[in-house]
């Protein structure tokens, strides 16, 4: 009996390596959904406090249990599918959208080691997968048979394309800095305290980078339609976007999509920018804090300054989304890919 | 057989019989987003295709290209088509004979090709790959250095060709107006404010 239990926890064999990454799998999908809940808590207890409001403090202690009130009352409503939708693909969109929100975290190290698949080419596999992610929205607004969802589709669907551009290239200049596309070698180069990391480095390169990193938490915020770039479900002009016409479980995967790419962009942030699972000083007491603690503080730090912004700030017009994407990230990030090249070319490769 | 041998069969068959039925569909599908569909799954598929010869950056990349942005605005431009099938369909005939002709050329060739084509000796499907050297790393040592001409060749008709679209598309019009930030910066209320004592009892003309 216990050698048929080894053997099928063996990740030398198919089987058990099967078993084993399945069963990580499970896990991580039901941390992440765990502490989804609580995130999405946050959010609206930070968004209460900037009004001045209580937020949801009626289930549980503190509204603690609200988010899982929230699920079973998505759960146990009435599904409503509208005439003339386009069905196969009306299911499918909210389903894609999920996915595709899970599957990239498949790359994302949280600790030294605890990562799904450490894949080489873990920032270009981001970039494919949030590049799919469009497909979630477009389709949805489409199948929806309803003008209010279409446009909203089509204007989340312009705004991310053009997002990602930047995106890409702000990664670039990260990468290039770090010599690798494997996320996990990319927080191994940022290692020794705060002013090695890529955002707060101790070296000129600073002057590029640190403005680099708002450029990504502002693209990142454009990337998931989060407020002051919420245009695609302007309630004012759209009612509520693309999801107009879902409701129930099919609206309930659509909002737990994006705030795992909220959360995802937060994780990003903080792997790319800020030193991953590294503490912010590399002697004793905070080396104390196991690293994947670390890494969950700086997911909500970066997560605190989403909800900050999305308290604060006013929603942007469209021609100005355009125009910031466009005609200033793009020249800038363009220039800094530039100057970050010829910095490691000249200074760090050439001295 | 080692299972470890049969696995990649398997995918292999999945992978490439996906991507056949796919592009069949692709033609057959009465939808026409729905054909975009399932080219992007033909697409999906030779990408996977791509990871199982161990060419990942090229797998990866055909994904963020075609699938993330070409499809896409596949997608929107035959989303808002209206398409009328019974107006689609009533050049049928006259076009069958054409159509006939091309699909039998076709074949032949194929048949021709797929008859005569033999593998050489000794032929493995498998890219060699240099050891230690990742696959990015293997696309910029020759990408930058012996292609660099070709490869800033086509960067530069790229480049043309994107200005040829902006220029077709570039309609100067009269009388548009447009938001000038620099200028809304600069406005101060002297530009934009004037105050006027009206005498009472007689008003502004």
């Amino acid at each position: 009996m216990a050698e048929f239990f080894t053997m099928l926890f063996d990740t030398n064999t198919p089987l058990g390596w099967f078993i084993v990454k399945t069963l990580i799998i499970l896990a991580y999908v039901a941390v992440l959904l765990i502490s989804l809940a609580f995130l999405l808590l946050a959010d609206r207890k930070i968004w209460a406090a900037v009004q001045m409001r209580k937020g949801p403090n009626v289930v549980g202690a503190f509204g603690l249990l609200q988010s899982f009130a929230d699920f079973l009352k998505f759960v146990f409503k009435e599904a409503v599918i509208p005439a003339g939708v386009d069905k196969p693909i009306y299911a499918l969109a909210p389903v894609l959208t999920l996915l595709m929100a899970f599957i990239t975290w498949a790359v994302i190290p949280v600790a030294p080691g605890w990562v799904i698949t450490d894949l080489n080419l873990g920032v270009l596999y981001i970039l494919a997968i949030s590049s799919l992610g469009v497909y979630g929205v477009i389709l949805g607004g489409w199948a929806s048979n309803s003008k209010y969802a279409f446009l909203g589709a089509m204007r989340s669907t312009a705004q991310m394309i053009s997002y990602e551009v930047t995106i890409g290239l702000v990664l670039i200049t990260v990468l290039l800095l770090s010599g690798s596309l494997n996320l996990t070698v990319i927080v191994e180069a940022q290692a020794g305290g705060f002013w090695h990391w890529n955002g707060f480095a101790l070296s000129p390169i600073t002057l590029i980078m640190f403005p680099m990193m708002i450029v990504f938490f502002i693209s990142a915020l454009a990337e998931t339609n989060r407020p002051p770039f919420d245009l695609p479900e302007a309630e004012s002009e759209l009612v509520a976007g693309y999801q107009v016409e879902y409701s129930s479980t099919f609206y309930l995967l659509f909002m737990i999509g994006e705030y795992l790419n909220i959360v995802m962009m937060c994780a990003l942030i903080t792997l790319l920018f800020l030193g991953g699972w590294h503490a912010p000083f590399d002697f004793a007491p905070f080396t104390w804090l196991p690293p994947v603690l670390w890494f969950a503080i700086k997911v909500c730090c970066v997560f605190f300054m989403f909800s900050m912004v999305k308290a604060i700030v006013p929603r942007y017009r469209y021609d100005q989304l355009m125009r910031l994407g466009w005609k200033i990230f793009l020249p800038m990030t363009l220039i800094a890919v530039a100057l970050v090249g010829a910095w490691v070319t000249f200074v760090i490769n050439g001295a | 057989m080692e299972l470890g041998t049969v696995l990649p069969a398997i995918a292999f068959y999945l992978f490439a019989s996906t991507a056949c039925i796919c592009a069949l569909m692709v033609v057959i599908a009465r939808s026409p987003v729905r054909s975009v569909l399932f080219l992007i799954m033909t697409f999906f598929s030779a990408a996977a295709l791509f990871v199982m010869l161990g060419a990942e950056f090229l797998a990866l990349l055909l994904v963020i290209v075609y699938v993330g942005a070409v499809a896409v605005l596949f997608l929107f431009v035959v989303m808002m088509l209206d398409v009328d099938f019974v107006e689609l369909k009533q050049g049928f005939a006259e076009y069958l004979p054409l159509g006939g002709l091309l699909a039998f050329v076709l074949t032949v060739e194929l048949i021709v090709l797929g008859t005569t084509f033999r593998l050489p000796e000794n032929f493995s499907a498998q890219v060699p790959i240099e050891q230690g050297v990742s696959n990015i790393e293997a696309f910029g040592l020759v990408l930058y250095t012996d292609f660099a001409f070709f490869f800033e060749a086509a960067g530069l008709i790229l480049l043309v060709a994107m200005i040829g679209a902006i220029m077709l598309t570039l309609n100067k019009k009269k009388g548009v107006k447009r938001q000038k930030v620099s200028d809304q910066v600069a406005r101060t209320p002297k530009d934009g404010l004037e105050l006027i004592d009206v005498k009472p009892g007689e008003g502004l003309s």
